[in-house]
């Protein structure tokens, strides 16, 4: 949007021939990263907050002894994982509007990814929670606590050393769906990307580059997972 | 360390009658009677299945039996009949500790953090007094260089014995253990039974199930044998292990004592 009109005049060049590839290249980076760190980021990051939250709760639902109760949480994650996100995306944009809901393209995908996250991540801090072993409650039973304490204190901080790996894949899917928010009308890097690219003709190049961009970020967060394995795996026997 | 004045009072620490207890139609526990007095020792013997482990959760409410009536001190009484209410099993737990098979230690806590947990969470002690307690606790078991080790930088002795020193933070009124010794390679067995003996020389209130009977001979003052999920005989540890009246408390002791006659 406003980013792209100061897209340099390289751009219309492009067309000329090869040398003017790279310069291309090097000129559409600064669009699409800070499409990266405007859009694709932050939109992933708040998601993913959101639908951790989201996820624990349905998490605690369908691990409830109330059959209505778990019901509604096993409900809930059947449609996110039997629909498809951007079938999530459309109905929440386009399709709420007609009801009278009428939501910005922002806070609709971060309502669309969050919903997706807490459907997923559930079913990952479910069975981590599940692969605790029963000991570890009765023996926090034994010293007294209730049960929201014993799943704080005792359950959860081992059940995460065992989420880690699940949840990063999560999240690093997520970093790559929100891609598919440029389809209602986010601007991040992704849809700097299709502009700049419908602008210069220069498909390959330019999508190419924002690949590069979204593997580099993946990068970044797959070494960020490995040190928090390390830190949980402190208290492991190796 | 002594909780009680073993003199105090004649009133038993504990008991319970009745206990029924069901896994579908398997009939674990049909009729439990028992009572502890304050500064004794009860030790629970009998062949896996008969139910010993079941008698000691229902203790502290681990197990929920069909029926039966737990009384404890200070009027505490729980009747598993009548559906009773949770914060009366709370108050239950709250004068009892235990030690289990396989310690249930927390293994995302050092040592010192496995102990005052209890007291700081639940029972709202400073960090710095139930550390000065840990500290001097871990001291008695021998393992005051253990505090910051996590668990699974123990030996299963040294495991066990901070799953004790975790019971004992709590200042509960009545330890319980679950085979404490069960699952420990032979030659650290006598490191843990050393710490219980010690234990009740001091006055604790204990109710232990264990397979060693070397130490329900020395330690205990009443011991219970159980199969089938009935109290087959009890007596003072004397005349159960050379006078034993039933026939299948001989037939037990028999094959444990000289299992291959």
């Amino acid at each position: 949007m406003t980013e792209w009109h100061l897209l340099p005049t390289a751009v219309s060049a492009s067309a000329d021939g090869a040398g003017t590839n790279w310069e291309l290249a090097l000129s559409s980076l600064w669009p699409l990263i800070s499409g990266a760190i405007m859009g694709t980021i932050p939109l992933a990051l708040s998601s993913f907050a959101l639908g951790l939250v989201l996820a624990l709760v349905v998490a605690l639902m369908r691990l409830s002894r109330n059959r209505i109760v778990s019901g509604i949480a096993r409900a809930y994650v059947s449609v996110i994982r039997g629909t498809p996100l951007l079938v999530q995306l459309f109905v929440i944009f386009y399709g709420l509007p007609s009801i009278g809901v009428k939501l910005d393209p922002w806070p609709s995908a971060i309502i669309a990814f969050s919903l997706n996250v807490g459907g997923y991540a559930a079913e990952v801090i479910r069975a981590a929670i599940l692969s605790v072993p029963k000991g570890q409650w009765e023996a926090a039973y034994t010293i007294g606590m209730s049960r929201t304490r014993a799943l704080s204190r005792i359950i959860l901080p081992q059940a995460a050393r065992v989420s880690v790996p699940p949840l990063s894949n999560t999240f690093i899917s997520l970093v790559k769906d929100t891609s598919l928010a440029s389809l209602i009308l986010v601007t991040e890097m992704f849809k700097q990307a299709q502009k700049i690219a419908a602008f210069s003709s220069e498909f390959m190049l330019v999508y190419i580059e924002a690949a590069l961009i979204y593997w580099i970020i993946c990068l970044v967060l797959s070494s960020g997972q490995s040190v928090i394995e390390k830190r949980l795996d402190r208290y492991v026997a190796h | 360390m002594s909780p009680t004045d073993p003199h105090a009072t004649t009133e038993p620490l504990l008991s319970v009658t009745g206990l029924h207890k069901a896994f579908g139609d398997h009939e674990v526990l049909r009729g439990i009677d028992l009572s502890v007095d304050p500064g004794k020792v009860l030790v629970l013997i009998g062949p896996s299945g008969s139910g010993k482990t079941t008698v000691l959760r229902s203790i502290n409410g681990l197990e929920i039996p069909d029926a039966g009536v737990v009384t404890a001190t200070d009027g505490i009484r729980v009747d598993y009949a009548a559906n009773p209410p949770r914060k009366d099993i709370l108050a239950l737990r709250d004068r009892t500790a235990m030690v289990f098979q396989h310690n249930n230690l927390f293994p995302h806590m050092t040592v010192l953090e496995n102990i005052i947990e209890g007291p700081v969470q639940v029972k709202g002690i400073s960090k710095k007094d139930a550390t000065a307690d840990a500290v001097e606790l871990l001291g008695r078991v021998g393992l005051a260089e253990k505090r910051d080790a996590y668990p699974f930088q123990l030996s299963g002795g040294q495991a066990q014995r901070v799953g004790i020193v975790r019971a004992l933070a709590l200042k509960p009124q009545l330890l319980l253990f679950d085979e404490p010794t069960s699952a420990l390679d032979p030659e650290l067995v006598g490191e843990v039974l050393a710490v219980m003996k010690e234990l009740a020389d001091e006055g604790w209130t204990m109710v232990v199930v264990t397979h060693e009977l070397a130490f329900a001979r020395q330690v205990a003052d009443e011991v219970l044998f159980m199969d089938g999920g009935v109290i087959v005989e009890r007596g003072a540890p004397r005349d159960i292990f050379t006078a034993p009246k039933q026939e299948r408390t001989k037939q037990f002791l028999r094959r444990i004592l000289s299992p291959l006659d």
